[in-house]
């Protein structure tokens, strides 16, 4: 018998060990990449293992990306992958569960589930990629695009109001909420790895560039030339500053409203400092409207909150503990009475 | 107070007061606590060692208007000496505790039959509401029954009074002097309805006493009022049954231990994903219960998160359970694709209701049939059970978890409103005498190449079960086609036609290993067979028993296993010259069968929201039996 070669099994410290061999099939150009490779590079620094890891999708471009991702994964049914993965976190809790799904996927078939996981605060991370259009059926409006966004469904023009995904998700319960870009290699781990530590639901929307369907519609604010002026990246505790500093968000006097101030000689007086614990001010920042104000992105909000399978798994505990798994017992409560030999009866 | 008692009943029935059986319905508004009464009047004939069967009847509305007949609410017992199969076909008594419940019930009751009445609810307000324009009790109308009527109302609130409640309080302690009577009625034990009433208001010890009052006053009224006549004790002996312990149980109740005990012979957790719907809720509310058995239960916020959450538990490791009706049912039907595709175990419990689309929630049928056998989009085979009752629920129901582990498969398991809902008495079974049947999760690591995550026992054609968490066997699966071993998405053509192949082979598979088809009553080869599946069961059989107590050739034979069916059925079915279907629908079974079997299946359907009458299927043999051809 020749030598047993040893079986190596991949403990996740480097980019690579995440990647599968499978052949990535997204349009090449495609925002999924860059979002793919900011995982792959997040997951090493997390420290988690691949098989502790699962990753969750309903359907749509971006719903592949587990066949990509060497980790546990299930690619399921449009909308439902909040639904699946609630199921996975509950019946083993230490298992690490990201979901992904889009803006079709994850606001508009599947906005209820997206609404009560958020509200529950099950303890994973959700990836929504927003480009505002639906790709992987060709090219629909979807429940994000733009009022006025032609596509073979809206031939002359969309009428609907969109939802603003971290809007309502805030409005939805959720206690961490971060915008990132699909090409902002830099920030996305960040952001990723404030998702992971988070305990609860964390919700991450992308702004993701889909080349075919609807290139550039995010290029106001992601073009190299726009990120100055129109991207403002969120710390808290630091002050809401942007444009290499020489802009800032602060309150108009007596109003409960935000606008934009020059920051003159780095004279932040007045100027806003971020707290991600605020709900009002993260509401403004949330909703700001986009051209007047930048883009807000970063680690937007954070307040946790037990999340929903450590209650669950308490309240399992708690209410067992003390009793007996008597089977027998069990089929046996309830009014009964015993039948004897010679059809007597008693209780 | 007024009594009323009109005995110029035909003379058509039996008149014996030591009959083998008895049919009482309890009828009355909805808000009158006819379901708890008749409950209660059951335990007293569980304990007086009568055989029995329950049938509870109600509106979809929680309180519809008082008074009104679509607010009736009934509850029929028929128990005896004998063995009892149904709720019977016709009841004996009626109790009508207003004009809308004497409307709605009578014309059930057999001729000669007794009705009791409450006068005390035959005001004029109430006759109007229910259509009256006389009251039926002084026109003659009720001539074919015996009628007692008297003021119950007023007896109640006399019986109460020392305790002091306002009116409307006191009046709700009617359906305890009505049950009080029927304690009397059958010589029954007050004393474990008593200390039930204690215990029920041990935090109101006032209206505990109240009701205690009632009923006494109710079983005293029986005893001194000395009508003679109609009203009279009747001696019901007990039925002479297996020894053993025995307990009243209810389908939901049964179906629920009996996934927790399937789950523990699995030596799995179990995880219902449910949503709230009629009548399958009995099983969400008692499985959320049972967490010290590793139930975890989780109300989702709608029947496809449900389903999809059970299908999360069991890629995790758990036992995946969902439960809904019909109309849930078809929300999940997406979901179950993937459950299909994906060969996770999974347990769907279908209590079916009257439908389509909303239909008639709290009324029974079968007509799901097509929808668990047919139901989805794509070629998607999936197990399908059957249960016939209340009892036979608990044994279903650990047939439906070791299919789906041993298999990796979903399984419907249809059972009905009808069933979820009625009571027998159970000879409970010690689990000692079932035979585990423990899930071994995949865990072994390939010594070369990739781990292949459908890679099949070629026997039983099931892929292997990973937990998550699970070192060096990292995979992914998910709804879209896969390679046959691998997983991997392939879309070749030679692929999926060996895939669709191969997931229908997995399931018509199993019927080598499911027991073959028994015939309940006769033997192979007669004249006529009836079939059925599922809450016919008891009807059947009876009226079998009874046509071949007349001498007529004719079997029955009722199945468990609708998908794949028992090997040897279509021999079975082509054996006999006839072949009968009675089903709570339009013909779904005889359909199957005949497509099956190209057996010549005639169809006996009824879709009235009510089970069969022993009666109507006794017709349809004699009919189908005198047919030429």
């Amino acid at each position: 018998m020749n030598d047993m070669t040893a079986i190596t099994i991949p403990d996740g410290s480097k980019p690579d060990h995440w990647a599968t061999d499978q052949e990535v099939r997204w349009c090449p150009g495609c925002g999924d990449y860059a979002i793919l490779k900011a995982v792959q590079r997040t997951m090493p620094e997390i420290g988690t293992k691949p098989e502790n890891t699962v990753f969750v999708s309903g359907i749509g471009c971006s719903s592949r990306f587990p066949y990509y991702m060497e980790t546990y994964g299930f690619h399921t049914i449009h909308g439902r992958a909040p639904a699946i993965a609630t199921g996975v976190k509950l019946a083993n809790p230490a298992l690490d569960v990201w979901i992904i799904t889009g803006d079709g996927d994850g606001l508009s078939i599947g906005g209820n589930h997206m609404l009560h996981l958020l509200r529950r605060n099950l303890d994973v991370q959700v990836l929504l990629f927003n480009n505002e259009i639906y790709g992987l059926t060709k090219g629909q409006a979807s429940p994000t695009s733009r009022i006025g966004t032609r596509s073979p469904s809206t031939p002359f023009g969309s009428v609907d109001q969109p939802v603003n995904p971290c809007a309502f998700a805030l409005g939805a319960g959720a206690r961490f909420i971060a915008r990132g870009i699909d090409t902002a290699q830099k920030q996305l781990p960040e952001i990723f790895k404030a998702a992971h530590a988070h305990k609860g639901a964390s919700f991450v929307e992308i702004f993701q560039n889909c080349i075919v369907y609807n290139e550039d519609v995010f290029a106001a604010f992601t073009d190299k030339k726009n990120a100055g002026p129109k991207q403002i990246w969120v710390k808290h505790g630091e002050p809401l500053v942007f444009d290499n500093g020489t802009k800032g968000l602060r309150l108009v006097p007596g109003q409960l409203a935000l606008e934009v101030i020059d920051i003159v000689d780095g004279d932040i007086s007045g100027v806003l400092v971020h707290d991600q614990t605020n709900r009002g001010l993260v509401q403004m920042l949330l909703e700001l409207p986009f051209g007047d104000f930048p883009m807000v992105l970063g680690v937007i909000y954070q307040d946790p909150k037990p999340s929903f399978e450590a209650q669950v798994t308490a309240q399992n505990h708690s209410v067992a503990a003390g009793k007996k798994a008597d089977l027998n017992a069990l089929i046996r409560k309830g009014q009964s009475w015993t039948v004897h030999d010679a059809a007597t009866h008693k209780m | 107070m007024a009594t009323a008692l009109k005995d110029n009943f035909e003379s058509t029935a039996p008149r014996t007061n030591h009959p083998d059986a008895v049919v009482v319905r309890f009828a009355g508004d909805s808000g009158d606590g006819m379901q708890l009464t008749g409950g209660q009047f059951t335990l007293s004939s569980a304990l007086a060692g009568n055989d029995f069967s329950t049938f509870p009847d109600f509106p979809a509305e929680i309180r519809a208007p008082q008074g009104t007949t679509f607010g009736v609410s009934a509850f029929q017992v028929n128990f005896g000496s004998s063995d009892i199969e149904t709720a019977g076909d016709q009841p004996d008594v009626l109790i009508a505790m207003n004009p809308a419940a004497l409307k709605t019930n009578v014309g059930d009751l057999r001729p000669g039959g007794l009705v009791i009445a409450d006068t005390g609810e035959f005001g004029a307000r109430n006759l109007a509401k229910a259509g009256y324009t006389v009251s039926p009790i002084d026109d003659n109308s009720l001539a074919r029954w015996q009628v007692l009527a008297f003021d119950i109302s007023a007896l109640t609130l006399e019986a109460v009074k020392p305790f002091g409640l306002g009116n409307k309080e006191a009046l709700r302690c009617k359906n305890m002097w009505t049950l009080g009577l029927s304690l009397w009625m059958f010589d029954r034990d007050r004393a474990p309805l008593i200390a039930w009433l204690q215990d029920k208001f041990a935090k109101n010890p006032v209206l505990a006493d109240a009701n205690i009052a009632a009923l006494n006053a109710g079983h005293a009224y029986g005893e001194t009022a000395e009508i003679g006549g109609a009203l009279r004790q009747w001696t019901v002996d007990p039925a002479s049954v297996e020894p053993g312990y025995y307990r009243t149980i209810t389908g939901g109740e049964s179906l629920s231990l009996g996934l927790v005990a399937g789950a523990k012979l699995a030596g799995l957790d179990l995880f219902l994903g449910s949503y709230p719907i009629t009548p399958a809720s009995p099983v969400l509310h008692a499985l959320a219960r049972l967490k010290e058995f590793g139930v975890t239960s989780f109300q989702a916020e709608d029947e496809i998160a449900a389903v999809c959450a059970a299908i999360g538990a069991s890629y995790a490791g758990q036992l995946g359970v969902t439960s809904s009706s019909g109309p849930g049912i078809a929300l999940k039907g997406e979901a179950l694709g993937l459950a299909i595709m994906t060969e996770l175990p999974l347990v769907v419990v279908n209590s079916q209701r009257g439908g389509p689309s909303t239909g008639l929630p709290t009324k029974t049928e079968q007509s799901d049939l097509y929808q668990a056998i047919y139901g989805r989009n794509g070629d998607a085979p999936m197990v399908v059970l059957s249960t016939s009752s209340p009892t036979d629920c608990f044994d279903v129901a650990i047939e439906a978890v070791r299919l789906s582990v041993q298999f990796m498969t979903p399984v419907m398991l249809l059972t009905d409103g009808y069933i979820a809902n009625a009571a027998q008495p159970w000879l409970v079974p010690d689990m000692a005498d079932y035979e585990a049947f423990p899930v071994k999760f995949h865990t072994e690591v390939p010594a070369e190449g990739k781990f292949n995550p459908y890679q099949r026992d070629p026997e039983t054609l099931k892929r292997v079960w990973v937990k998550p968490g699970t070192p060096g066997l990292t995979h992914r699966i998910g709804g879209i086609e896969k390679g046959f071993s691998t997983g991997n998405i392939n879309y070749e053509a030679a692929n999926h036609q060996k895939m669709t192949d191969t997931r229908q082979d997995k399931i018509l598979n199993i019927a080598n290993h499911i027991p073959d088809q028994d015939i309940d009553q006769g033997a192979a080869g007669g004249k006529l067979v009836v079939v059925g599946w599922g809450s016919t069961y008891g009807p059947i059989r009876k009226a079998v028993e009874s046509a071949r107590a007349k001498g007529l050739d004719v079997s029955h034979v009722h199945i468990r296993y609708l998908w794949p069916l028992p090997k040897n059925l279509g021999d079975l079915l082509k054996s006999f010259d006839k072949v009968l279907v009675p089903e709570m629908n339009t013909g779904q079974l005889k359909t199957v069968l005949r497509d099956q079997y190209l057996v010549d299946a005639k169809p006996l359907n009824k879709v009235s929201g009510q089970p069969f009458k022993i009666a109507e299927i006794e017709a349809a043999i004699d009919a189908e039996l005198a047919r030429k051809g």
